[in-house]
């Protein structure tokens, strides 16, 4: 190995200080003990738990937050059940109609967002008249671009695995689906864990579909508040309340790394769920 | 392995419950859009009305935008957002590369440190990394205070009202993390014998990057570029927040008014279709050109 540029390495760890210190500021002044968002007033608590303004005090950051938290809970537990039976299926089962389902499986993850929310918001005030705007359309959102998530980590974790276990159990006289309850998923189970705790910060993030679902204040998530208060009424409550939402998703991303790191083999596939899925866009045969 | 009866329908049943909510929930929207777009106005309300038998549909309206977005007002707005992603794309690409580089030859032994600090911006919210800018650059920010200490400018800058730089860098900073990752991804693949084979020819350093790892990276540049030009094209909300001006908008922003704000849903509509055609372009170049180098290389 030759020596180590030092222009490379400056550069590199200009950019890191570039992309995060900005966001820690943000986090320092959610503890200001003044209104403003640019001159330091000293340290406090007051716009987490004050009286007043504050994220506990607010009924509508206090909303927004509760939005959040129910909407990412219940995208988790329709997402996981749905993406791992997909990936199981879709793994196993073979043909040209599994191979028409991954397709259309891999498809949310290559759409831009916008594009998602524009279809979803035209079909429920269209065609799904019966779901109006609001938090179940929120909901039925966020597991449809979810599920893909849990299928791109469950099959990676199944592909790893391979199908000597089964092929063990079965020949030992278990039948398919006592194969797959008492063998397949206990060796699924860290993989699943990982793909649920992905759905959850995932879908507390999302800010494009909730917004294109979302109709009144009733329905507002924190970054719809982040997004539609910045400008209008900047408040230090504002940056307690994405601190709020960044403690709660690194909460999330640091539990499935950990859950993941336990199982060598896996890890590397789910940083970049994005990337590795356009990469397998590639292999698929046009 | 040998498959019973009930195997060869266990899989296709576990399969289905996601493969139709996916049908339900993303393909027929997706022919929402086109059944909106190619639909007709009401007679008497003039709201649209979507037509869902594609034999009925009705081109004109949507003809009407294509000419619009090729040679009338919205004109503008295409080539504004070309020239945005396409400058955001270059700046990506001068960032990044030296970054996803210098980690994947250079980082040693604090790799692992590195790559979960290049990793962080993907795990903060994309509003609140936003959020972070917008306060950064107010008129009385820390940044206009900087440029004015240092004596580089003699007056606050207005970075917020209608800046088209302040988008351009607002993109970079929102979407470079999506860029670095698959590039470091595939430089981080090539053999570093065939670095120092090219250093042992004599070849200099500068000349071995143009000629050997420039061309081993490309696949992972081309992933790293539709990573990001993807989510850019449809970005709305980076413009409003830093900008929300007029003079910087782009193609997202006119799907949100004519979407979210208006009556006249059915424009909204032929937009994100003509957004999906000019995206489903650049992802089919991505996949036959990556599918070629597969080819090539194996």
């Amino acid at each position: 190995m030759t020596r180590r540029p030092l222009f490379l390495a400056a550069l590199t760890w200009l950019y890191i200080v570039w992309s995060l210190v900005p966001v820690l500021i943000a986090i320092q002044f959610s503890f200001n003990d003044g209104r403003s968002r640019s001159t330091w007033q000293g340290f406090s608590f007051r716009w987490y738990w004050g009286d007043s303004g504050s994220v506990v005090s607010d009924p509508s950051l206090r909303l927004a937050l509760s939005n959040t938290l129910q909407l990412a809970l219940l995208t988790t537990l329709v997402a996981t059940p749905l993406g791992v039976a997909l990936a199981l299926g879709l793994t196993r089962w073979r043909g040209r109609t599994s191979r028409a389902a991954n397709g259309l499986m891999l498809l949310p993850l290559a759409t831009p967002e916008i594009v998602m929310g524009s279809a979803l918001y035209l079909v429920f005030t269209n065609l799904y008249t019966l779901i109006p705007l609001g938090r179940t359309a929120q909901l039925l959102g966020h597991v449809t671009f979810s599920v893909s998530y849990v299928v791109i980590i469950v099959r990676s974790r199944l592909h790893s695995i391979g199908a000597e276990y089964e092929a063990a159990a079965r020949d030992l006289g278990a039948t398919p689906m006592q194969a797959l309850r008492t063998v397949l998923l206990p060796l699924l189970t860290p993989a699943v864990l990982a793909g649920a705790l992905i759905v959850f910060a995932s879908s507390m993030d999302d800010f494009v579909i909730s917004a294109f679902l979302s109709t009144d204040a009733s329905s507002v998530t924190v970054p719809i508040k982040l997004y539609s208060a910045v400008r209008t009424a900047p408040s230090p409550a504002l940056n307690a309340l994405a601190t709020l939402l960044l403690l709660g998703s690194a909460l999330a991303l640091v539990l499935a790394w950990a859950v993941l790191r336990r199982r060598r083999g896996v890890a590397a596939g789910t940083d970049r769920a994005g990337g590795s899925a356009l990469r397998e866009m590639a292999s698929i045969d046009v | 392995m040998r498959e019973s009866r009930s195997g060869r329908r266990l899989w296709p049943a576990l399969a289905a419950p996601g493969t139709l909510w996916l049908l339900a929930l993303f393909a027929v929207p997706f022919y929402a859009i086109a059944a909106v777009a190619f639909g007709y106005p009401d007679p008497i309300f003039r709201s649209p009305v979507p037509e869902w038998d594609p034999r009925y549909w009705d081109f004109t309206l949507f003809t009407e935008v294509v000419q619009r977005s090729l040679t009338g007002d919205l004109r503008p707005v295409f080539v504004r957002t070309l020239l945005f992603v396409g400058l955001a794309l270059l700046l990506c690409f001068l960032i990044g590369y030296p970054v996803a580089y210098y980690l994947a030859r250079y980082a040693g032994r604090r790799r692992g440190l590195l790559l979960a600090l290049i990793l962080a911006p993907w795990w903060i919210n994309y509003i609140t990394r936003m959020l972070a800018w917008l306060s950064l650059l107010q008129d009385d920010g820390y940044v206009n205070d900087a440029l004015i200490a240092l004596r580089i400018v003699p007056d606050p800058v207005r970075w917020l009202s209608g800046n088209p730089y302040t988008v351009v860098l607002a993109l970079v900073y929102g979407y470079v993390p999506f860029f670095i990752v698959p590039l470091y991804a595939t430089l981080d693949r090539i053999d570093s014998r065939l670095l120092d084979a090219s250093r042992d020819l004599g070849v200099g350093g500068f000349r071995t990057f143009l000629h050997v790892t420039l061309p081993l990276s490309r696949s992972g540049l081309m992933t790293a570029a539709v990573v990001t030009a993807l989510p850019m094209f449809g970005d709305y909300f980076t413009n409003t927040l830093v900008s929300g001006s007029p003079t910087t908008t782009m193609i997202g922003n006119q799907i949100e008014f004519y979407l979210l704000g208006g009556s006249r849903k059915e424009i909204g509509a032929s937009l994100v279709l003509i957004l999906s055609f000019m995206l489903m372009a650049l992802m089919a170049y991505y996949l036959i050109s990556s599918q070629r180098a597969n080819r090539e290389t194996s």
